[in-house]
């Protein structure tokens, strides 16, 4: 806090027009407290009456530092860290870091632990895109919303407690497979919302989807045309909504993608709306997903076998030598990766998460580096927003869907 | 309408004013609406259909700090968000308190490094801590209902004097 250094505004005057400085538009704060930003994200808004001249995103305000920590952790205790990154996708964070390790020490998954990782961030998805209705609701004044989609939401939480101990930070991939089978349980509590969650969905649609409320607010406002998604890097639904059929679960298949069936769902008109649209198909495609994964579920193992990488389970450490020598190294040292970099994206509910890892040659990895759908998905916030009311501004912003863990991280 | 039309003459209860402000503040204490990170989403769950926060008058988040009586610092706070967060707390009006939930508000959490202020007792005092990553829904209703304690037991000669 001591070392503040003094910043000249002058080095800031090129990022608004010449009128704000001559006082005939206003500069306005939004945020970072501000109930419709998603977080803590600062919008320097340039204003000509309440049309929107310019918007200037001041993010940092959640930066954790979290990249350096996983430096200095083993690959086994780094993986806490990717569960905080982006707190609506938890399970997709841990999918995109396991993934990475697996391909650093080349580490085999069995196809159990496949199918469970499928389900489990299928549903995760869900939850995310339930978060982001009924947050996005809630800024355009349809409160109901926000209450029936915590509804479902809390039975998806539900599931990850019972699978892992925990609703949100599950940690429950685990290198080379996954930390523990299901419980009994699982498969009826998974059935049971396919079963109820269509006709939810249907709920949501009957509430939003052709309420001339809604689309007065919706239609035609922060219009992303293909090409400007493409130049910024925007990936996921608000990329699909402009009309590019870009998923990775198609076009990279990874965790046996290419055996389930479903569509990517696309729009071509790159409004409001069709972001909208394109979540609550993906919502139904995410289910779909869900219970092909359950019918195909194999039985087997959910761990790799390979015990340099993998601890032995508790049963075994009684009885073998070997099992407790490895199971000691591995929670005192780590295991060593060899000295290669290595890059794995998953889709996630926001678009392409990335992450590169570098290692060493020793237990703890040299450099982590995130690449995070938000935070390119906001660069664009400042070109879409142009033209468009204050009003007007906190649905686009609720549309593009951002999570500021995932933009600062 | 009340209750006191269909009882005719309810009488007269005798307490001590103290007791009687006190009471009225833990039943109509307004947290202000401010998500930082994770707990933010457990806040919500917390204020939505399955918990329903309302049961305890507090169903109305207000977003503006002048009008709050409870801040619930629900996440990491960084070195950047930190002054933001003593110019939300100073701009409170008297009664206030404040609700330190989960372990990076109360310690930083797994975040011991350059970034994040180990635990936001640094910047505002804080009344109650609230453990977990994140806490769940009613972890964060144990931790309000212990304000309430808190807030039932205070008296008017110690806030006089600070």
């Amino acid at each position: 806090m001591s070392q503040i250094e003094e910043v000249s505004i002058e080095k800031f005057k090129h990022l608004v027009s010449a009128r704000a400085l001559t006082g005939e538009t206003m500069l306005l704060n939004m945020g970072p407290q501000h109930p419709s930003t998603h977080g803590v994200l600062r919008l320097l808004l340039e204003l000509d009456g309440e049309i929107v001249v310019n918007c200037i995103p001041d993010i940092g305000y959640l930066h954790t530092g979290i990249e350096k920590n996983m430096e200095a952790k083993t690959y086994q205790k780094a993986e806490v860290m990717t569960d905080r990154l982006d707190y609506m996708n938890t399970m997709g964070n841990n999918l995109a870091y396991v993934m990475a390790v697996e391909k650093l020490v080349d580490l085999d998954v069995p196809a159990r632990a496949q199918g469970l990782r499928v389900i489990l961030t299928e549903l995760q998805r869900i939850a995310s895109h339930l978060v982001w209705l009924g947050t996005s609701g809630l800024d355009l004044a349809a409160m109901s919303m926000f209450l029936y989609c915590f509804r479902e939401r809390e039975q998806i939480l539900d599931i990850f407690e019972l699978v892992s101990g925990q609703r949100m930070m599950t940690t429950y991939f685990r290198p080379g497979g996954v930390w523990r089978d299901v419980p009994v349980e699982f498969e009826k509590a998974v059935r049971d919302f396919i079963k109820i969650f269509p006709k939810r969905i249907d709920e949501y649609e009957s509430l939003l989807t052709k309420n001339p409320l809604f689309i007065d607010r919706m239609v035609d406002i922060g219009h992303l045309s293909k090409e400007v998604a493409l130049q910024y890097g925007v990936t996921g639904p608000s990329l699909r909504a402009s009309g590019v059929n870009w998923d990775l679960r198609k076009a990279r298949p990874y965790c046996g993608y290419e055996q389930y069936d479903f569509n990517v769902p696309t729009r071509t008109e790159g409004d409001t709306y069709a972001r909208y649209l394109v979540r609550i198909d993906e919502l139904r495609e995410s289910l779909k997903i869900v219970e092909q994964a359950l019918n195909k579920l194999p039985l087997g193992p959910v761990r790799s076998e390979n015990r340099k990488f993998v601890p032995p389970p508790r049963s075994e450490i009684g009885v073998s030598m070997e099992a407790l020598i490895h199971h000691f190294k591995l929670w005192t040292e780590g295991f060593p990766a060899p000295k290669a970099s290595v890059y794995s994206a998953v889709e996630s509910p926001r678009g392409e998460l990335g992450l590169m890892l570098e290692g060493d040659g020793g237990p703890k990895p040299l450099r982590v580096h995130l690449r995070t759908p938000s935070f390119d998905n906001l660069g664009v916030l400042s070109q879409i927003v142009k033209g468009h009311l204050v009003a007007d501004l906190v649905a686009i912003l609720a549309s593009i869907d951002i999570v500021l863990g995932d933009i600062d991280r | 309408m009340g209750v006191e039309q269909k009882l005719g003459n309810m009488g007269v209860v005798t307490t001590t004013l103290e007791t009687m402000v006190n009471w009225s503040r833990t039943n109509a204490m307004w947290p202000m609406l401010f998500g930082l990170a994770c707990c933010a989403i457990e806040m919500m769950s917390a204020q939505a259909s399955s918990y329903d926060m309302s049961r305890f008058g507090m169903e109305l988040m207000r977003a503006s700090p002048r009008q709050s009586d409870l801040m619930i610092v629900a996440g990491r706070v960084s070195k950047k968000m930190g002054p933001v967060l003593r110019r939300l707390y100073d701009q409170m009006p008297e009664p206030k308190w404040v609700i330190a939930m989960g372990d990076c508000a109360s310690c930083g959490g797994v975040f011991n490094n350059y970034a994040i202020y180990q635990g936001v007792d640094e910047v505002v005092p804080v009344d109650v801590y609230v453990a977990g990553c994140p806490p769940r829904p009613e972890a964060l209703i144990h931790g309000v209902l212990t304000v309430h304690e808190k807030v039932k037991g205070e008296k008017f000669k110690d806030l006089a004097k600070s």
